[in-house]
This record gives C-alpha cells, sequence and structure tokens, in this order.
C-alpha cells in the first residue's frame, strides 16, 4: 500500500456554468480511513469518480506513491451494481484475476455472513446482504484504496449499524486506504481517522479534523454523540453545512 | 398446479382435434380436389416420407434455414452491438438500415440471382439481405438500454472486453437476441421458400412450384405440415430450453 495525493485543479461538467470542484487537495496515508461530509450534490461522487478513473475529463493529477497513474480501486458504490444474472460467489469470483485465492474468499464470506448465500442469484437478496457482497468484492481486489459511496444509505438503522460493524470488523483485518462519502455526521464519526469537511459546489475542503476517539470506543453511541456536538460547538462552519 | 397443467394438455388437443374436425367436415362437404382431406394429407405425406423426397426437400431447406440464419444473426449482433454503442458510427448507417428494411424481399431475390447466378450461395446471400437489418436494429436497440452503472462497475474492476462482452453485455442482450431468434426463423423461412421457387432445383420452395403447377394440394399441405411440424420442434427443443436456462436469476 502507498499514499496517495489527488489534485483537482477544477472539474467542469461540460454543460454546465461554473465549477464543481475546484482547487481541491487531498492526500490520504496508506491504511488511513478518511470520511468525506458534505452536502448532497456538492461533488463527492463526482470526485469518486475521477479517482476511480471512470471520470477523465478534469483539470488536475492523482499520485499514487510518487507515479502519475489510477490507483487500483475497489469502489463500493450506492447501489450495490451485482451483476443479477452472476450469483454472490460468481460475482465476487470475476473482480479476481482467476488464481487469487479462494480461501480469502471464504473467510471474507464468513467475516460479512453471507456463507449460506453465496450460490444466490443477487435478486434474492436483502439490499443489506447485497451491500455486504459489494463489500466483499471491493476488499478482494486488494486495492490501493477503496472508495464508498454512501454505501449505508436507505438501509434501515439496525442493518445499516450492522452492515458497519461488518465493514470495521472486515477493514480491521484487511487494512486498505479507505476513502468514504457520507452526509451523516455520526457515521462518519463512528468510522473515520480523519473528517474532511467540504463546501457546496465549487467544492473544497472546509477543514480537516482527526477523530481522537479510540476504535474500541467506536460502538459508544454517547462518545460519538459528544464529540459531534463539541465539533458543531467549535466550528461553526460545519454547522451550516449539517 | 397439477390440475393446471392437465386443463391446458386437454385444452390444447381439443384444439387441435376441433381444428382436424373442422377441416374434415368442409373437405366432405365441398367434394372437391381442391380441399382434400385431413386423411388424404396424411396418405401422401407417410408416402413421401417412405420415397425418401419429404425428408431430402425438407433437410434441403432446413440446411439453407441453418446457414443463413447463423450467418445474419452472429453479423447482426456484432454490427447492432457497434451502432449500439457509437454514436457517430449509428448516425452515418441510420440511413442504410433504412434502405435495406424496406427493400422487399423479391426485388432482393431477383437482384442476387441476376447479379451472382442462380447459385447456392446467391441463394443464401438473398436471405440473409433479408434478415440482417431485422437483426441489427434489434441487438441495437438491446444494446442503447444497457446498465450504463455496470458498464462502470467493470470498468472501476478493470475488466477486459472480453470479460465485459459475456459477463456484463450479453446477458442484458438476451431477451433481444431471443425476440430476433424467433421473428428471424419466421421470417427466414418464408423467403427461403421464395428463394427456392425463384432459382433453385431443390428444397420445399422448388417442389411447392412443381405442385402448384400440377394442382396437387394434397402434397402442398402434407409438406406445410412437415414444415410447422420442424419449426415447432426448434421452438420446444432448442429455444424454449435457452429461455429457461438464461432466465434462471430470475425471481
Amino acid at each position: 500500500m502507498t499514499d496517495i495525493q489527488i489534485n483537482i485543479n477544477s472539474k467542469t461538467y461540460p454543460t454546465a456554468t461554473k465549477p464543481s470542484i475546484a482547487n481541491f487537495q487531498l492526500s490520504l496515508k496508506s491504511g488511513e480511513f478518511v470520511c468525506l461530509v458534505g452536502p448532497s450534490g456538492c461533488g463527492k461522487t463526482t470526485l469518486l469518480n475521477i479517482v476511480s478513473g471512470l471520470d477523465n475529463d478534469y483539470d488536475g493529477d492523482i499520485l499514487v506513491g510518487q507515479q502519475h497513474t489510477h490507483p487500483k480501486i475497489g469502489y463500493i458504490f450506492q447501489n450495490p451494481r451485482l451483476l443479477p444474472w452472476r450469483t454472490v460467489r460468481e460475482n465476487i469470483e470475476l473482480v479476481l484475476d482467476g488464481n487469487q485465492a479462494s480461501d480469502s474468499m471464504d473467510s471474507m464470506l464468513d467475516v460479512m455472513q453471507l456463507t449460506q448465500s453465496q450460490h444466490v442469484y443477487p435478486e434474492r437478496l436483502s439490499l443489506g446482504m447485497s451491500r455486504r457482497v459489494s463489500i466483499i468484492r471491493a476488499f478482494a481486489v486488494d486495492p490501493d484504496v477503496l472508495l464508498m459511496d454512501e454505501p449505508f444509505v436507505s438501509l434501515d438503522a439496525p442493518t445499516a449499524r450492522q452492515v458497519r460493524d461488518l465493514l470495521l470488523k472486515l477493514w480491521q483485518q484487511r487494512p486498505h486506504t479507505v476513502l468514504f462519502v457520507t452526509h451523516d455526521l455520526r457515521e462518519a464519526i463512528a468510522l473515520a481517522d480523519r473528517l474532511i469537511f467540504l463546501s457546496a459546489a465549487p467544492m473544497q475542503v472546509i477543514s480537516e479534523i482527526t477523530v481522537p476517539i479510540a476504535r474500541s470506543e467506536r460502538h459508544n453511541e454517547r462518545a460519538i454523540e459528544s464529540f459531534r456536538q463539541k465539533l458543531i460547538h467549535d466550528h461553526p462552519k460545519i454547522k451550516q453545512l449539517l | 398446479m397439477n390440475n393446471l397443467i392437465i386443463l391446458k394438455n386437454f385444452l390444447s388437443t381439443l384444439s387441435l382435434l376441433a381444428f382436424l374436425a373442422i377441416w374434415q367436415g368442409l373437405a366432405v362437404y365441398l367434394n372437391s380436389n381442391t380441399l382434400p382431406t385431413p386423411e388424404t394429407v396424411a396418405k401422401v405425406f407417410w408416402e413421401g416420407c417412405v420415397s425418401g423426397q419429404l425428408p431430402f426437400h425438407l433437410g434441403v431447406t432446413l440446411l439453407r434455414l441453418v446457414a443463413s440464419f447463423s450467418i445474419a444473426m452472429l453479423l447482426g449482433c456484432a454490427i447492432g452491438i457497434v451502432l449500439g454503442r457509437n454514436k457517430k458510427l449509428d448516425a452515418f448507417f441510420d440511413n442504410w438500415l433504412v434502405i435495406f428494411l424496406n427493400v422487399p424481399a423479391l426485388v432482393t431475390i431477383i437482384l442476387c440471382y441476376v447479379w451472382f447466378g442462380l447459385v447456392e450461395s446467391a441463394a443464401i446471400l438473398a436471405v440473409v439481405i433479408n434478415k440482417l437489418p431485422n437483426v441489427i436494429v434489434t441487438i441495437r436497440e438491446g444494446t442503447r438500454t444497457l446498465d450504463q452503472d455496470l458498464l462502470d462497475m467493470a470498468r472501476c474492476y478493470r475488466f477486459s472486453k472480453r470479460k465485459t462482452l459475456i459477463h456484463v453485455i450479453w446477458p442484458q442482450l438476451h431477451p433481444f437476441v431471443m425476440g430476433a431468434t424467433r421473428s428471424g426463423l419466421a421470417l427466414i423461412w418464408k423467403i427461403i421458400l421464395v428463394v427456392e421457387l425463384l432459382g433453385r432445383s431443390n428444397g420445399m420452395g422448388y417442389q411447392l412450384h412443381m405442385f402448384f403447377q400440377l394442382f396437387d394440394v394434397a402434397s402442398i399441405l402434407a409438406y406445410t405440415i412437415a414444415f410447422v411440424s420442424v419449426i415447432q420442434l426448434i421452438e420446444f427443443t432448442i429455444l424454449k430450453p435457452l429461455d429457461k436456462k438464461s432466465q434462471r436469476w430470475r425471481r
């Protein structure tokens, strides 16, 4: 794993008059879990699409280590985007190059509690299960950076929490650099090493805050809530975003 | 569930019997050479089978069907996918498609024979040209409806072109391919008969032409029944199982 540096001078959609992203810099340390928090429509998904290489129409560059190249990514989309005509296991196997170890896949299926469902077609899965499959798929490619675009949105609270805990469990077993997009501050505090607050379009970094809560304390709702109150109190700018 | 299947089978048998009964009634009532009874037709059918004439001509026509159908489907799928994915090419070739869609089948057949002679390849070519635009249009429409989210996913995870085609694109095109196959079979076998009638000295079309000159309606009906049965057989032994296999993932 290596550090990743993202520089976007500007990104303007062809039909838009003003840029969606301007003068944006972000560096990700190897193995770091970074949450991007910003109002909806501010350009977070656009940023992920640029990092993933889906969108090449921008002015700027991305450095992986010292190299100008696109990082190898695992992308967990808002919708799970599983191939409905392939089983859970086939969906994960498809992103592998063929001879990668299948025992690591078995252990991931086990952690995500999907061993029972591995030969089922995605249409028979609940949304929470589909999301878990797409999380395994993203880890399976052993990426330079994991991109997560609000992966818990439209899940009911207990399911979202369960998937979140499972994600953390998997991430702690297999540390990877994570760029996680959300507009839910509580979720961000529970997950991140570092929070990046973003402005509305054109998207810029407003402030960066390291979350001091120990990993073992992250399941403690009160610790998270008190940190959230403190954040909002100390940083009035952030309050406007939420 | 079981009762429903029995009832369905019963009804479809009943409808066939009713059809035969009406035919028989009409034939007896009219008592004309131009409408033989089912019994006469069955006899002619049997004689044709025993003499080997009917299987031979049916076989020749089926071979032409397989050849022209395969060529039209392969080319049509390839061109259809390309046009569906590439807007510029599509804009350029759209006019060509409209022209070829609207040239009457008879015209292409005559022109092929005039330009290339009364040979087998001209016959096959004429059928392919008639069918190809239909396949292209169907597959092009299918390609336009491809799920961009899944294609993006494939790009993110660095799927090769081949992997993307097999696992992402093809399953989405499958219903369109099946549609093109069904309408294609129905269209092609009708055109093949005309091709044979005009320029070949064997096959169903040639035989039907002979029977027409002899006013041999019983033979015409016997050949028709043989042909319809074969097409039904293809539907039930090849197309239906294919459908079922490819739809297994649906709820």
